[in-house]
């Protein structure tokens, strides 16, 4: 994945302006779309894109593959919903412990995952994730094959009454940005080019006297953090955390809409979570399991000739 | 009779189901490591390929006659050939990139071939009555044998011991040996390496398809049967590690027995037992039990 990754970062290091303006103007359209688009949508679009977006620092900018990011995508769903519904917390509060649980998890991942590099790496989060899974299935907090139903959305700090779409939309917004500012604060870190150092050349990382094993852990614990505070805020906005939340196939999405999107670019992975979100929802009613067929032909496509993804195509021609 | 409060019986029938499972995760894991071994990629796609080798066999019963004992060459043949298609036309083009892309394109294959059979078949499996020369059971004194359970364990150990000799004891086995340590020496020395590794890959998915094939009168064919499987076999291979034959062969087996003997102790933990062994495995010896570091 070097190459290409590089090209892409290259671009945002040399144009800091424009990559600016692309911020402001997406805000501002943020701030404006939930009157002009259906916000239940663009909700699920925003999730998915954090959830995306915190995926792509792993494998972006540390080149670590995670084939498990759905366990904590589904786990901070499943801690957030208890902590509203049973424990009757503030939604705000809510998304905290599902943060805060996906970071612990994340940690165990981390620890042992890292401890293998490459193609095992990829495979240790699979067979974790998939654990992760059977315990989902298997227990009877999290509601089983059932899901974890009857989420309230609760009122905001105590105040203001979320089961307003538009208000939900906002918190949503303000979510995806907290998180969004987060990623984009570590890339642009000393931090984040110790892990662009790793990716291209780990042993020299390692022979520059940096414990490249601390570095990476800390990545997978704010990428799965991230990851959770996107699955707990879909548990809100949906009033749901289901098993879907935590299987294998959900892992497998959050790879295609980085991909797709872009690897290693700044708004590559909300750009692919918002392509992928609306083809399921405009394809699922009207041609049934042959989603998944369609999304199986756009991984081998990306692979085979689309590597850069959409803004990595959009970044090549500007360049050009 | 019984061993620890445990009716014999149980324990045995239990213990019997462990290793045909183990036998299943030997022949699979084998397969990804022969395929990883020559090209450097994990075949996620080795589910779907095992679940194929199940249809193929079914679809030959039912809509052509072809019996077991045909189905159980043809179906390795055809999927295997489909295998070497998708080597020819995909795979051989991300030689020269990222391993992990590998993982990504062959993903993306298990995603429509698994979804093309479910829209064909639905999600519900389809039942494949065992050959009539299998049918039946012997009564060993402790426990009941069904023959056909005991012929798929010795099918499968009979198919990995071909394959390790092959591997080990032969001349193609020794170019393929050598090409997994070096693949442009060996080139160099004269051997057709892509033809080389057109042919370990459509090996590879053959063995999951004779798998397949061997499973369809036990497990239900279905076009998910083999995505759950797959993440299991992947867990074996972190244990065993992909440097040795034998290793994969050992590991499944045992692993398989393991989860076996779970079942009868503690059924709750029967679908984890092998992912918490593969974290008991990465904290005390991460290289894998015979993985080379």
């Amino acid at each position: 994945m070097n190459t290409q990754a590089s090209h892409a970062s290259h671009g945002q290091l040399v144009k800091p302006t424009r990559s600016n303006t692309v911020f402001l103007v997406l805000f501002a359209l943020g701030l404006v779309a939930p009157f002009a688009v259906y916000p239940t949508f663009l909700m699920k679009a925003l999730c998915f894109g954090l959830f995306a977006s915190a995926f792509n620092l792993l494998l972006g900018y540390v080149g670590l593959l995670s084939f498990g990011h759905a366990a904590f995508l589904g786990v901070a769903g499943y801690v957030c919903g208890m902590m509203v519904r049973d424990a009757g917390v503030t939604p705000e509060l809510g998304i905290v412990a599902g943060t805060a649980a996906a970071a612990s998890l994340g940690w165990v991942f981390g620890k042992l995952a890292i401890r293998r590099t490459g193609i095992y790496f990829a495979m240790i989060t699979l067979a974790l994730a998939q654990m992760v899974f059977f315990l989902a299935l298997q227990m009877k907090a999290t509601g089983g094959e059932d899901g974890f139903q009857g989420v309230p959305r609760g009122h905001l700090f105590g105040l203001i009454d979320m089961n307003n779409n538009i208000a939900m939309y906002y918190l949503v917004f303000a979510v995806f940005c907290i998180g969004f500012f987060v990623i984009h604060r570590t890339i642009h870190s000393p931090f984040g080019q110790i892990l662009k150092a790793i990716r291209e050349n780990e042993p020299r990382a390692i022979s520059l006297g940096y414990d490249v094993d601390k570095f990476k852990l800390i990545a997978f614990v704010i990428s799965a953090a991230l990851a959770g505070m996107a699955g707990a805020t879909k548990t809100l906005v949906f009033q749901l955390a289901s098993l879907t939340d935590v299987h294998w196939h959900t892992s497998g999405e959050v790879v295609l809409m980085t991909l797709l999107g872009g690897l290693a670019t700044v708004f590559g992975p909300l750009a692919g979570a918002t392509v992928i979100v609306t083809l399921q929802n405009e394809l699922a009613d009207k041609v049934g399991s042959w989603v998944t067929v369609i999304m199986g032909v756009i991984f081998v496509l990306c692979v085979l000739m689309f590597r850069r993804g959409i803004v990595g195509e959009l970044q090549a021609l500007v360049k050009r | 009779m019984e061993v620890f409060g445990i009716p014999t019986a149980l324990l045995g029938s239990q213990l019997l189901i462990g290793l045909i499972n183990g036998s299943f995760y030997a022949i699979l894991s084998l397969g990804l490591a022969i395929i990883f071994g020559l090209l450097n990629i994990i075949n996620f796609a080795h589910g779907a390929q095992y679940m194929m080798g199940a249809f193929v066999a079914w679809i030959a019963l039912t809509k052509f006659g072809v019996d077991y004992w045909m189905a159980l060459v043809i179906s390795p043949i055809l999927t295997g050939a489909f295998g070497i298609v998708l080597e020819r036309t995909m795979l051989r083009k991300l030689y020269k990139l990222d391993h992990l892309y590998g993982l990504l394109l062959t993903f993306g294959l298990a995603l429509i071939i698994e979804g093309i059979f479910r829209d064909q078949y639905g999600i519900s499996g389809q039942t494949y009555e065992v050959p009539e020369a299998l049918s039946g059971g012997v009564n060993l004194g402790f426990m009941f044998l069904p023959i056909y359970r005991g012929w798929v364990v010795v099918a499968a150990l009979a198919v990995c011991f071909f394959t390790w000799y092959m591997i080990e004891r032969t001349k193609l086995g020794a170019y393929l040996r050598a090409g997994t340590e070096n693949s442009q020496i060996v080139q160099a020395l004269g051997v057709n390496v892509p033809l080389l590794i057109t042919f370990t890959y459509g090996y590879g998915v053959a063995l999951a398809a004779f798998a397949g094939v061997l499973a369809a009168p036990i497990f239900q064919v279905s076009p998910v049967m083999g995505s759950n499987l797959i993440i299991v076999v992947f867990a074996v291979v972190v244990i065993g590690g992909m440097g040795s034959i034998l290793g994969s062969i050992v590991t499944g087996l045992g692993l398989g027995l393991i989860e076996g003997l779970t079942k009868v102790i503690y059924p709750e933990a029967s679908a984890v037992v092998v992912f918490v062994i593969m974290v008991i495995v990465l904290l005390v010896r991460p290289a894998g039990l015979f993985g080379k570091s």
